[in-house]
């Protein structure tokens, strides 16, 4: 029975391993098709579900007829149509034999990590101003019940924050700022106040592991509060702070609702803060139900890309900066 | 000049809590006026394709459900392993790689289910997404178990060795008892959490407009049809998404406090 048991508790833990490796393997397979076709210009590679000539030779020969049947269409209307049916003709023609449907990865990638660095820049100030006040300025019977409402609010289901976003928060953005209401600043910004509770909640245990002796010491000397919080508390948790910082920023990689009611969901390149644009985790939630074939194997690639991104940050995190907490 | 710099760093420190309260504040209550202002309690009674929630709600239950007598289970023996049995480097991988897993991407994790379950039996299925919320589950009650049995004074453990218990006897009858109530929260939280999920279902479980008990197909879902919902033009469909939002975020809130009110009962 002892044995019986400490095998069973052995393949569980080890079951951690196998799914992680499965999710590897598994996303690696599904993006092979992708992976061979565009290689590692998919991550370079701005067009997405573009359809291109399969030679060059040919796309030459096209566009010259393009030129030359839009000279003959301001010559003549009659031949115009004419024209035009015919190049519908040819065009279906490549669509069926000599044409291709061309994936890269640019736009989704950097759309997430715009929205990404968007939301930290908004976010980590105000997440450092709530822990200090937390930890350090607020009296326990007030900090206690705010530390507790902002943890819950960390546990609010992610889809609201995007839905509040869209219909309540965006108009307003889009006001202040000009440009649209669905972009890639307002993507960002509600992604920082979703990922604001859990960055103060991690931030202030952190700082509230600095040895009381430490912070005594110093306003016995007669440091302000400030001096103390600069000097003291954040030399201390440093490391901790850190972390958290990183392990939000894992969080906000990979957010998919709060960020699919606000982006926009275009696979164009982004000129300005405003523009709409679209991040790995919508590509995937809005198109893997109607992909097949190549266009599903290229969001597996997508996939595959921000697995691999969110657990080099994640291990990054822990082992530079969580190491001594266990 | 001090005393000046001082008051200036304390006062911005405290406008950025007013600031982030504020937003956290106005979230809430949009949530609570719109919520409140669509909900109605003909919403439990009906289906969502007659206007209501039921199917949706108990779908969402019955999804978190499964998902927790998966994962719970092997959750907290991997946890014990890592704990009790473990010895140095392979439990230190694993309880580093359950870290990792618990902060994968949700959305990965329901493509991941979707190319091993979804592609080869044809079509999404409730069973899928129950797995997809499994697989998001288990990290979080590894963790919680292994962070609540380190709590547990080895004391204990020894006492019961002395006693000629076996160790398996010593774990489930001392050591698990000892933690039970830590072990009891923090499988609420990650309950809670899975529950208000969406990413991993949109294309396990999916949806559905009816009431349905078979898990081979589609699934009804609450979120993925919150999602649905708030993007349809029609103001009577976000409205009802808005009612859904705010079921969803009450028993949120609920099964959190539940949680966090067992823990402070016995910390007294």
């Amino acid at each position: 029975m002892e044995k019986i048991f400490q095998k069973l508790s052995l393949i569980s833990a080890s079951l951690v391993f196998v799914i992680l490796v499965g999710i590897f393997i598994t996303l690696f397979n599904a993006a092979k098709p992708a992976i061979d076709e565009f290689g590692f210009n998919f991550i370079t590679d701005p067009a997405w579900n573009k359809e291109v000539p399969l030679n060059g030779e040919l796309s030459a020969q096209t566009s010259q007829e393009d030129v030359i049947s839009d000279e003959e269409d301001m010559a003549d209307d009659d031949e115009f149509i004419a024209d035009e049916d015919e190049e519908d003709m040819m065009l279906e023609d490549e669509d069926e034999v000599e044409t291709k449907t061309i994936y890269g990865g640019l736009v989704p990638i950097v759309g997430t990590l715009l929205t990404t660095l968007i939301a930290l820049v908004f976010a980590l100030p105000i997440a450092m101003g709530i822990a200090v006040f937390l930890a350090e300025i607020a009296p326990k019977n007030i900090a206690y019940p705010i530390g507790i409402a902002i943890e819950l609010l960390a546990a609010i289901p992610s889809i609201i924050f995007g839905m509040w976003g869209l219909y309540y928060f965006a108009p307003i953005v889009a006001d202040l700022v000009g440009g649209y209401q669905v972009s890639l600043l307002t993507a960002g910004l509600v992604l920082g106040i979703m990922i604001l509770p859990f960055m103060a909640a991690i931030t202030r245990d952190s700082m509230n592991t600095t040895p009381d002796v430490l912070k005594e010491s110093a306003y016995a000397m007669g440091a302000t509060k400030f001096e103390v919080i600069k000097d003291i508390i954040f030399p201390f948790s440093k490391v901790g702070i850190i972390g958290s910082i990183i392990l939000a920023l894992g969080r906000a990689l990979g957010e998919t609702m709060a960020v699919a009611f606000l982006i926009g969901s275009i696979f164009v390149l982004p000129e300005a803060i405003n523009d709409p644009t679209i991040s790995i985790p919508v590509a995937m939630a809005n198109n893997f139900g109607e992909a097949s074939g190549l266009g599903e194997s290229a969001l597996f690639y997508l996939a595959f890309i921000l697995f691999l991104i969110s657990f080099a940050v994640i291990t990054f995190a822990k082992f530079y900066f969580l190491k001594g907490k266990k | 000049m001090r005393l000046i710099v001082n008051k200036v760093v304390l006062g911005l420190s405290v406008l950025s809590a007013l600031i982030g309260l504020a937003f956290l504040g106005w979230i809430l209550v949009t949530l609570f006026i719109k919520g409140l202002s669509s909900f109605h309690f003909s919403l439990f009674v009906n289906d969502l394709i007659d206007g209501g929630l039921r199917n949706l709600i108990v779908g969402q239950f019955i999804l978190a459900g499964i998902a927790a007598v998966i994962g719970i289970p092997i959750g907290m023996v991997a946890g014990i392993y890592i704990r009790e049995y473990g010895n140095g480097k392979y439990a230190n991988i694993i309880r580093n790689l359950s870290d990792i897993m618990m902060s994968a991407p949700s959305i990965v994790i329901g493509a991941f289910v979707y190319a091993i379950i979804v592609v080869p039996t044809g079509g999404t299925s409730g069973f899928a997404g129950a797995i997809a919320l499994a697989v998001m589950m288990l990290p979080i009650v590894i963790n919680t178990t292994d962070n609540m049995l380190s709590l547990v004074p080895k004391e204990l453990r020894e006492a019961g060795i002395a006693l000629g218990a076996s160790k398996y006897k010593v774990i489930l009858d001392i050591v698990i008892k000892a933690a039970k109530v830590g072990i009891m929260t923090g499988i609420l939280l990650a309950f809670a959490r899975i529950i208000g999920e969406t990413a991993p279902l949109l294309f396990t479980s999916e949806t559905s407009n009816y009431f349905t008990l078979d898990l081979t197909q589609s699934f009804p879902s609450l979120t993925v049809s919150i999602y649905d919902l708030a993007n349809e033009p029609e103001e009577s469909s976000r409205d009802l998404a808005w009612a859904a939002s705010f079921i969803l975020t009450v028993l949120v809130l609920f099964i959190n406090l539940t949680g966090r009110f067992i823990t402070r009962n016995k910390k007294r």
